[in-house]
């Protein structure tokens, strides 16, 4: 089976990615780690304002089957959470890149970005 | 430890299945995905490969005795071809396993044919027959676990769907009954029974041939996670899960099957278990859901809305047909009456919760 890895996101060897490098980042779980959870049934998630540091375990996304946590692959301060995400949990199934999204998140500091996995490291690390 | 693995495992791979270790068996526990199966068994159909459950025959002129010595439920009520529910209990009444027992029809190899859980197969063929040299009761018992397949085809198709490759008069069939004929051409015992709560068969038939089986059935291929979330919809047991001889030991009032237990019958566990007849039980298994956002999940702790520590979560998910959290636990009695308010406690977050009522769906 293959997974979609879009270039141009980075990534946590956990299978949380991160989109955007200008201040403001997207952060969600990649296709592999969604087919890997099965049927997404509940997501909790931080409140806006909240201080998350890289590594932190900021919500967990379950399945019928698996709780999973989520970790922050960088540090910063939550500014808007996926709230489609209460009602619509499957949402992380259809579109884990897209309308899955989870948070944003404000940066505390640009360079922990250089940390994170190209699309060819994560890549590496799933197959 | 090794795994045993079903005849079907290399089928399973190629068709995209997840494998999980269950009772010391390598099972498919999910082939496209647990939603999906579970909507296929209940409003049309879906097949799944139970081979890691057990099957013990029970033989002889002393087969019935022996039988109603070590199962709770009354096996003298069984015709040839009827079956019943029954649990296998200890002398002080707590539940070694839950199981199926079959009285065989007329002309199959066996007088009795009963399955115990995945993994318990060596143990309860074991105690059948310690029992019956303890006793002197003339018997043999045979341990067919690696000898039968067992394909299970559920939901309210599968009538229709068996009807066109079994020659066996399946709509002569009432619920808890099985008869032997041919499915896709290969002999096998076919029984009105299941453990998802909609119309079905369970299809026993020869390991090798399995396949022949399974291919003809042309349905959704399902899981064992499909097989858990379908139970607990309809508050069945699983043993090792929601009751267990060593980790949480429960008689059958407790696990709230008493209808069961036949006091009327000598068996093991029957004066131990007439004792809380009479005294009633301090706790017992009741089904929840949350009201709070949440899924309840095995080990999470049940309390009152103050707090006071009641009980545990065995058996816990979201329901995939009600969309609702749901779980079963143990509980003092003096909580059980449906619409009693509980908390759940789910990573230390209290989540309300509601005592519900089993089923959790209408069948």
């Amino acid at each position: 089976m293959s997974f979609d890895v879009p270039e141009e996101l980075r990534y946590l060897d956990s299978h949380e990615w991160v989109s955007g490098d200008d201040g403001t980042v997207t952060v969600g779980i990649s296709d592999f780690a969604q087919d890997e959870l099965g049927d997404v049934v509940f997501v909790e998630l931080p409140d806006e304002g909240t201080e998350l540091a890289a590594g932190d375990d900021f919500g967990v996304v379950e399945s019928i089957k698996a709780v999973s946590d989520i970790y922050a692959p960088v540090s910063g301060t939550v500014t808007a959470v996926n709230d489609a995400l209460l009602d619509q949990p499957e949402l992380v199934n259809e579109d884990p890149y897209g309308d899955g999204w989870l948070l944003e998140l404000e940066l505390a500091d640009e360079s922990e970005l250089d940390d994170l996995l190209s699309a060819d490291e994560y890549r590496d690390q799933i197959e | 430890m090794s795994l045993r693995s079903p005849p079907l495992r290399a089928v399973h791979a190629d068709a995209g299945a997840r494998f999980t270790d269950f009772g010391g068996w390598e099972m498919p526990v999910e082939f496209d995905s647990i939603r999906t199966e579970h909507a296929a068994v209940r409003d049309a159909v879906g097949k799944f490969d139970v081979s890691h459950m057990g099957e013990i025959a029970v033989s002889g002129p002393d087969a019935t005795r022996l039988t109603q010595r070590l199962a709770t439920n009354d096996v003298t009520d069984l015709d040839p071809g009827e079956a019943h529910y029954s649990a296998i209990t200890r002398e002080d009444g707590v539940m070694l396993d839950d199981t199926v027992v079959y009285c065989l029809p007329e002309g199959v190899d066996g007088d009795y044919l009963f399955i115990p859980n995945a993994g318990h197969d060596e143990q309860m063929a074991g105690r059948w027959r310690d029992h019956a040299a303890e006793w002197g009761l003339d018997a043999t018992v045979d341990n067919r676990t690696t000898e039968y397949g067992l394909v299970a085809l559920q939901g309210p198709d599968a009538p229709n769907l068996l009807a066109d490759r079994s020659d066996i008069a399946l709509d002569e069939l009432g619920r808890f009954e099985i008869a032997d004929g041919t499915v896709a051409g290969v002999d096998a015992l076919v029984a009105t029974t299941g453990y998802t709560g909609e119309a079905g068969y369970e299809i026993l038939c020869p390991w090798d041939e399995v396949a022949t089986v399974w291919d003809a059935l042309d349905c959704q291929p399902c899981g064992l996670g499909a097989r858990d979330t379908l139970r607990l919809e309809m508050g069945f047991l699983l043993s090792g899960q929601d009751f267990d001889p060593e980790k949480e030991p429960r008689n059958p009032f407790e696990a709230g099957i008493g209808f069961v237990v036949d006091l009327d019958t000598e068996f093991v566990g029957r004066d131990a278990l007439e004792g809380v007849d009479v005294e009633g039980v301090d706790e017992k298994l009741v089904g929840l859901s949350l009201i709070d956002r949440g899924v309840p999940r095995e080990g999470h702790e049940v309390t009152t809305p103050d707090g006071e520590h009641l009980g545990a979560i065995t058996s816990g998910t979201m329901s995939p047909t009600l969309g609702d959290p749901i779980a079963l636990a143990y509980i003092p009695t003096d909580y059980t009456e449906p619409g009693t308010k509980l908390r759940v406690v789910v990573r230390g977050e209290p989540k309300k919760a509601r005592i519900r009522t089993t089923p959790f769906l209408d069948r």
